[in-house]
């Protein structure tokens, strides 16, 4: 259902979601014809810009969550084949970062360069590689002492072919899961950011953006923050039981 | 233990160095400190009298020790929002967010807990699955959101509670139960899978085959071993609490360290920034470091390796 939405929104969208109509401004919903959610405080359609801000919040929260699977599951390879030194210094690292909240780290960094969308993408990316990592170490650790790695290894498949061919597709079900419910917090840590102003700027808009915006009206014009907040909280909800269950479903490792 | 704990403590300095290297290659990537740090009218001499005085007229291994040794002693240069040395900035901000953060902490532990352990003890009653029921959605939401909700039902609606500020102890009500309502949401959850787990354990069914009573096997027998891993999960909500507070202060216009934070990240006050990057870090580092030691002190593993050892 989200999925579609954020899939489908600029063409379903009945409004352009920039297009201002300050005579209906704070239209209650259902109050005007056509604006089925309402109206903002420059008279902009609700669910237009509703569908819109959902598309960037998933796709930015999709876009990071693939670079982080793929930064924490390349150094979990690297921790678990060099061993050693490399091993310990990415492990170290790993500790670190979980040990800081990212959010002051995310912020910290969008102040020294300023806010850009791509250096923004790029934060939430590396937001929780730790976890890809930490789980790809232990995945492989373990597939390296199997039958088939060490079968394909006398063979002389070389290294790197062994981890691709061989051991990726047998433990790529764990990290997907690990993907599904790492998802939730990405989301909010995207509508966290830009709720703070430090994220997606206007003209774009996003969901956390909406109820930063819509915080200023509260008293007079509550649609405009409970709509928005209840997408956040409907989606992150689906996600993680999804997820759940996924977890459940397919990994007792996990558990 | 002693040894144990002195690892953990190197440990904790390790990551504390690590987040000023960071924060002092961040620095350095994105441009001229002394044009950063001092504004872009900023005369030649000025500059130049920056330079000299964090040394960045000097190579760059040099200019990182130096760099560490102001920080450790906790000199950051002046805010440029006031002109104030920024230590005095942020050390201000600090009772301010220990008043909202511990109070939240401990309601955390008072909900979150017995409702983890009524859970686990109904297992499979509509009684459990009404707490993680509420558990998911509570985990579902953010803070920030929970704030403004929070604000709608009881400064708006309800008219009882000031939104915003901190003159009276009243505005610090809000605050507080945000935080707790999220925190005791994921407590609540890892309190009653670890106990489910200590429950299904052998030692469990022998001291029910041997007629101990239901609560003194929960009280006595399970709750104990069950103690470990929740103070690593406390742990790091107490961590988490920290990070909430730059969400959450600034929905209520909370004066505390959060608030500050995101103004400072907003007007680019960048000496007030990576100060607080610091102060940050040190708070969680020490969290850390005394779950480390309760670890420590609960596991008798590590103590009697100690014995062992001496």
């Amino acid at each position: 259902m989200v999925v579609i939405v954020g899939a489908s929104a600029h063409w379903i969208a009945p409004y352009d979601y920039l297009q201002q109509a300050p005579l209906t401004r704070f239209s209650a919903p259902g109050a005007l014809p056509g604006h089925l959610l309402g109206t903002d405080y420059i008279g902009r359609d609700l669910l237009s810009n509703l569908l819109v801000a959902t598309q960037t919040t998933l796709v930015i929260a999709f876009v990071g969550s693939v670079i982080c699977i793929c930064v924490g599951t390349s150094l979990g390879f690297m921790a678990a084949h060099f061993g050693g030194w490399v091993d310990n210094f990415i492990m170290g690292l790993a500790d670190a970062k979980a040990s800081v909240p990212f959010i002051i780290i995310t912020l910290g960094v969008l102040a020294f360069f300023g806010s850009s969308p791509l250096l923004f993408v790029f934060l939430v990316g590396i937001s929780s590689w730790e976890r890809y990592a930490r789980l790809t170490r232990g995945l492989v650790l373990s597939a390296n002492k199997e039958g088939y790695a060490e079968a394909a290894r006398i063979v002389g498949v070389p290294a790197i072919g062994i981890y691709r061919r061989h051991i990726l597709p047998n433990i790529a079900g764990p990290l997907i899961v690990q993907f599904t419910l790492n998802f939730p917090d990405i989301i909010l840590l995207e509508s966290g950011l830009s709720f703070l102003g430090m994220g997606i700027k206007p003209p774009l808009t996003s969901l956390g953006l909406m109820v930063a915006d819509g915080r200023d009206y509260l008293a007079i014009a509550w649609w405009l923050t409970a709509f928005p907040g209840l997408i956040i909280v409907l989606t992150t909800l689906s996600i993680s039981l999804l997820g759940d269950y996924l977890r459940d479903r397919f990994d007792a490792r996990l558990r | 233990m002693a040894s144990f704990i002195l690892a953990r403590a190197v440990r904790a300095l390790v990551v504390l160095v690590l987040t000023v290297t960071f924060v002092f290659i961040v620095l350095r990537l994105s441009g001229d400190p002394a044009q950063q740090m001092l504004s872009d009218h900023a005369s030649p001499e000025a500059l130049a009298a920056f330079r000299a005085n964090w040394g960045l007229d000097k190579p760059i291994p040099s200019q990182y020790l130096i760099y560490l040794a102001h920080a450790f002693k906790g000199d950051f240069g002046t805010s440029f929002a006031d002109g104030r040395p920024v230590f005095t900035v942020v050390a201000e901000r600090i009772p301010k967010t220990l008043l909202i953060t511990v109070p939240a902490f401990v309601l955390v532990m008072l909900i979150g807990i017995p409702a983890g352990i009524f859970a686990a003890v109904r297992r499979e009653t509509s009684s459990d699955k009404a707490i993680m029921t509420a558990t998911v959605v509570g985990y579902s939401v953010p803070n920030f959101l929970l704030g403004v909700a929070l604000i709608y039902v009881f400064a708006v609606w309800l008219r009882v509670l000031p939104s915003s500020g901190s003159s009276t102890w009243q505005h610090a009500i809000l605050p507080v139960i945000t935080f707790a309502l999220a925190g005791s949401a994921a407590i609540a959850r890892f309190t009653r899978s670890t106990l489910n787990d200590v429950l299904g354990q052998p030692y469990i069914a022998d001291a029910r085959v041997d007629g101990v009573p239901e609560w003194q096997v929960i009280l006595r027998h399970a709750l104990p071993n069950a103690a470990i891993p929740m103070v690593t999960m406390l742990g790091f909500n107490a961590a988490g609490l920290l990070g909430g507070a730059v969400l959450v202060e600034p929905v209520f216009a909370w004066p505390g360290l959060g608030s500050g934070f995101v103004r400072a990240v907003n007007t680019g006050d960048l000496n007030v920034v990576q100060a607080m990057i610091i102060i940050f870090t040190g708070f969680v580092v020490t969290i850390n470091l005394i779950v480390d030691i309760l670890y420590a002190v609960l596991n008798p593993k590590i103590r009697l390796q100690h014995h062992d050892a001496s």
